[in-house]
C-alpha cells in the first residue's frame, strides 16, 4: 500500500485517482460508459436502494450495457427515495426519484439506451461548492 | 439512437400538481400531436423544482428556458411559439423581483437554487467507502496544507476569521474553542467528535457520516494538530450502524494511506481515531455527560466550568465539536476564511444543514446559507404544506427549541434571530406543523421526551418536567383551569433558572413558546373545553345532525359501547358520557350525518 508522505504525494495521488476515475467513467475505449450512482444512506436503504443497486448491476449486464454502478451518500431528496443519479456520456447528470425495479427498467430502456427522459426526474435544487476553484 | 430533439419538463411536485400541472401535461401532449411533433418532443414530469411560489413551472430542454406560473391554457402557445417557431413566450418568463429583468435561462437563476452544499459537499457525489474518491475531490489536501505549510496558530486564525460557530446547538465560535484547548498545557489532549444526535427527527450528522466520513476524520486530525492532541474519539450512537460501518472503513483506509497514524505527511504529527458507542440517551449529547459516558461512568452532566477544553476526557483538555462543525473545516482551509465568511449573515457565517420534516411536501436534508428565511425553506425548498393545508408553526431546536409561526416566516435564519424569537438554531431539526396540529399536544409531546430523557441528577428537571407534563396532560384531557396556565408558566421559569445542564435549562421552551404564540389555543382548552385543531380526543364530541340522520340504525349497531340510541327512522343521539370516540359510527354513516365538534 502506498503511503502518503508529503503534500506532493497527495497531489500526485489525487491526479492519479482522478484520471483513474475518469478512465472508469470513460472506459478505455473511445466510447464512454454510463455512470449510475445510487443514494445509499439509511433513508435510501430503508426504502429499497440496495435492491435497486443490485438490479442495475444485474440488468446492465443482462442487457449488455457498459456502465458503472456505485453507491453514494444522501442526496437530500428523502421524500423521493430511492433516488439515483444517471450520467450519460457527455451529458449533465440527471437524478430520478421513487425508483423501483419497474422504474429502473424504464430508465434503462428509455433513458440509458435511447436518451429519452422519463417521468420522475428530480431537478437539482442545490449548488455544491466548486472544488476546482481551490487549486 | 432515436433521440427526442426537445424535452419539456413539467413540475409534478405536489405544489404544482395542485395547480393543475397534470392538465398542462395533457394539453402539451395534445398540442404536440396537433403539430405532428410526436417524434421530436417529449413531455416529462419531474419532481419539485423548489420554486413553488411561482408554480406551475415548465422548463424547456435543451435550451434551459424556464417558464413560471404556466396555466393549462398556455400549453399550445408554448408548443407553437417556443418549439415550432423558436420564439420565447415572454409573458411567462420569470422577472427578477430586484432587478426587474426578465430571466429566461434557468442557469442564471442563482436565486432559484436556494441551497448551497458546503458541509454536504460530497454527500451524494462520492462513494463514501472509497477514500480515492474523497482524495479526487481534494480530500486530505487541507490536512496536508495545515501540516506542511501552516503553524497551528495560523490554522486557528483562519478558523476564527471564517466566523464558523458550533453546529451542535450552542453556536460557540469554533476557532476560539480550538484556541482555548491549544493554550491549556497538558501531556495528553483529546479531540472528540459529538455524533450523538439525540434531537428527535434529526439526521444531519448521520447523513454526513454516511455520505462523507473522511471529511470529519480529516478535520479531527487538523484539530489534533492545532490543539496538540494525538488521539481522537468519535462518540456515536449505536443506533447508527451504517454510519459506524462507514466510519470504520474510512478510518482503516486513512490508516493504510498514512493519513492517520505516525508522522502524517512526513511531519512529526501523529494522530489516530477510535470510536466510542453511545446507548442513545439524549443527555449524552451534552458534552460533559458525553465525556462521562466515554469514561464508562453514568451519563450525567457536571457543572461548567471547568469546560472540556480545560478538563475533559480523563481530566485532560478535550476539544468537543459537532459532526457538521468538523465537516466545514477542510473547505475553510482550502478556500480561505474570506470565502467562507462571505456566506451568511453578519454574526452567523456559512450554511446550516437542516432535516426538514413534518407536514411539508419535500421532506429531506437541506443545506442553506445562514440568513435564508423560514418561508424560503418551507415554501420553496420544502414545497409547501402537505395536502394544501394551512401552515401553522415550525419547531426548530427540537425539545430545547420553540415554535415559530406565520409572523416569523420572514426572519432570516441565524443563531441570534432565532434566539430573539424564543426558539433556537439547535442542531438542525425542523418540524413543520399544519392547522390540524394542536400546540398544547405538541408541547406535551416534547415534554414526554424530556421526562424520559432527564438524567435525574437535579431536582427541578427530574421532578419539575414531570409536573409540567402532568399539567399539559390535564389540559389536553379538558380538565385544565386558568390557574394551571399560570402554574405552567411559573414552573417553566423555575426549571429554566435552576437546572444544572442545558437539557433542563431548555426543556420548558416548547411550553413557553407555544403559550406565547398560541395563548388563545391554551385558553380554548381550559375555558371553552375545546381543542381548535381537533387533535385532543378528550375534547372532541361526535355529534349526529338530526336533519341529516334518516334513522337507518347502522351507527347504533356498530358502536362498540352502545352509546347511540334512537328509534328506527328517527334521528339518533350519541351519549357523550358513554362515547369512547372511536369514530366507528362516523365511518359507517352513509348520510354524512355524524361530525366531530
Ligand atoms: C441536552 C443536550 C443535548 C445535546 N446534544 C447534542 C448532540 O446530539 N450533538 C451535538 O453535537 N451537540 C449536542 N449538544 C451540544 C454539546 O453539549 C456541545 O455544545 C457541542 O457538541 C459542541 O460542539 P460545537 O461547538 O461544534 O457545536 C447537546 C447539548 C445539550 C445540553
Ligand atoms: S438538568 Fe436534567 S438532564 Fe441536566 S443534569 Fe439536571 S436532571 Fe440531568
Amino acid at each position: 500500500m502506498t503511503k502518503v508522505k508529503s503534500l506532493d504525494d497527495l497531489r500526485k495521488m489525487r491526479d492519479a485517482v482522478k484520471s483513474k476515475l475518469d478512465l472508469r467513467e470513460k472506459g478505455d475505449k473511445a466510447e464512454k460508459v454510463v455512470q449510475i450512482k445510487v443514494s445509499m444512506a439509511t433513508c435510501g436503504i430503508a426504502s429499497g436502494a440496495k435492491e435497486i443497486m443490485t438490479y442495475f448491476i444485474e440488468e446492465l449486464e443482462h442487457r449488455s450495457i457498459e456502465g458503472v454502478v456505485t453507491q453514494t451518500g444522501c442526496m437530500g431528496y428523502c421524500y423521493a427515495e430511492p433516488t439515483i443519479e444517471v450520467t450519460l456520456p457527455g451529458e449533465d447528470p440527471v437524478v430520478f426519484g421513487f425508483v423501483d425495479t419497474k422504474k429502473a427498467s424504464e430508465i434503462i430502456e428509455k433513458y440509458i439506451k435511447k436518451g429519452e427522459l422519463v417521468d420522475g426526474i428530480i431537478p437539482a435544487s442545490y449548488e455544491t461548492i466548486d472544488k476546482e476553484k481551490t487549486k | 439512437m432515436a433521440k427526442f430533439k426537445n424535452h419539456i419538463l413539467v413540475c409534478a411536485g405536489t405544489g404544482c400538481r395542485a395547480s393543475q400541472s397534470e392538465l398542462i401535461v395533457e394539453n402539451l401532449n395534445r398540442a404536440i400531436e396537433d403539430n405532428n411533433l410526436g417524434d421530436e418532443v417529449q413531455v416529462v414530469r419531474t419532481g419539485c423544482f423548489g420554486f413553488c411560489e411561482k408554480g406551475p413551472v415548465v422548463k424547456m430542454m435543451p435550451d434551459n428556458t424556464f417558464y413560471v406560473q404556466v396555466t393549462p391554457a398556455d400549453a399550445s402557445e408554448l408548443v407553437t411559439e417556443h418549439i415550432v417557431k423558436g420564439r420565447k413566450v415572454n409573458r411567462l418568463l420569470y422577472v427578477d423581483p430586484d432587478s426587474h429583468k426578465v430571466i429566461s435561462d434557468s442557469k442564471e437563476m442563482g436565486f432559484y437554487k436556494k441551497q448551497i452544499r458546503i458541509a454536504l459537499r460530497n454527500c451524494g457525489f462520492i462513494n463514501p467507502e472509497n477514500v480515492d474518491e474523497y482524495i479526487a475531490r481534494d480530500g486530505y489536501a487541507a490536512l496536508g496544507k495545515a501540516l506542511t505549510e501552516m503553524t497551528p496558530e495560523q490554522v486557528i486564525k483562519e478558523i476564527i476569521d471564517s466566523g464558523l460557530r458550533g453546529r451542535g446547538g450552542g453556536g460557540f465560535p469554533t476557532g476560539l474553542k480550538w484556541d482555548i484547548t491549544r493554550k491549556v498545557k497538558a501531556d495528553q489532549k483529546y479531540v472528540v467528535c459529538n455524533a450523538d444526535e439525540g434531537d428527535p427527527g434529526a439526521f444531519m450528522d448521520r447523513s454526513i457520516l454516511e455520505g462523507d466520513p473522511h471529511s470529519v476524520i480529516e478535520a479531527m486530525a487538523i484539530n489534533g494538530y492545532c490543539t496538540g492532541a494525538s488521539k481522537g474519539l468519535v462518540y456515536i450512537r449505536a443506533e447508527y450502524p451504517l454510519a459506524i460501518e462507514r466510519l470504520k472503513i474510512a478510518i482503516k483506509q486513512a490508516r493504510e494511506y498514512g493519513l492517520l497514524g505516525e508522522n502524517i505527511f512526513g511531519s512529526d504529527f501523529c494522530f489516530d481515531i477510535e470510536l466510542r458507542y453511545g446507548a442513545g440517551a439524549f443527555v449524552c449529547g451534552e458534552e460533559t455527560s458525553l465525556i462521562h459516558s466515554m469514561e464508562g461512568l453514568r451519563g450525567e452532566p457536571n457543572v461548567k466550568p471547568p469546560f472540556p477544553s480545560e478538563s475533559g476526557y480523563k481530566g485532560k483538555p478535550t476539544n468537543v465539536n459537532n459532526v457538521e462543525t468538523y465537516a466545514n473545516i477542510p473547505v475553510i482551509l482550502l478556500n480561505g476564511s474570506k470565502w467562507f465568511s462571505a456566506i451568511g449573515t453578519e454574526k452567523s457565517k456559512g450554511t446550516k444543514v437542516f432535516a426538514l420534516a413534518g407536514k411539508v411536501n419535500n421532506v429531506g436534508l437541506i443545506e442553506v446559507p445562514m440568513g435564508t428565511t423560514l418561508r424560503e425553506v418551507i415554501f420553496d425548498i420544502g414545497g409547501g404544506i402537505k395536502d394544501g393545508k394551512k401552515f401553522k408553526a415550525v419547531q426548530t431546536g427540537g425539545p430545547s427549541g420553540g415554535c415559530l409561526t406565520e409572523k416569523h416566516l420572514d426572519i432570516p435564519i441565524d443563531y441570534d434571530s432565532l434566539l430573539a424569537c424564543g426558539s433556537m438554531m439547535g442542531s438542525g431539526g425542523m418540524i413543520v406543523m399544519d392547522e390540524d396540529d394542536c400546540m398544547v399536544a405538541m408541547a406535551k409531546f416534547y415534554l414526554e421526551f424530556t421526562v424520559e430523557e432527564s438524567c435525574g441528577k437535579c431536582t427541578p428537571c427530574r421532578i419539575g418536567n414531570k409536573r409540567l407534563h402532568e399539567i399539559l396532560e390535564k389540559i389536553t384531557q379538558g380538565k385544565g383551569t386558568k390557574e394551571d396556565l399560570t402554574l405552567l408558566r411559573n414552573l417553566s421559569y423555575v426549571i429554566k433558572d435552576t437546572s444544572l445542564c442545558g437539557l433542563g435549562q431548555t426543556s420548558p421552551n416548547p411550553v413557553l413558546s407555544t403559550m406565547e404564540n398560541f395563548a388563545d389555543e391554551y385558553e380554548a382548552h381550559v375555558v371553552d373545553g375545546k381543542c381548535p385543531a381537533g387533535q385532543c380526543k378528550a375534547l372532541m364530541q361526535y355529534v349526529i345532525d338530526p336533519e341529516a340522520c334518516v334513522g337507518c340504525t347502522l351507527c347504533s349497531r356498530v358502536c362498540p359501547v352502545d352509546a347511540i340510541s334512537g328509534e328506527k327512522k328517527m334521528a339518533h343521539i350519541i351519549n357523550p358520557a358513554i362515547c369512547i370516540k372511536c369514530g366507528a359510527c362516523m365511518e359507517k354513516c352513509k348520510f354524512n350525518a355524524i361530525s366531530i365538534q
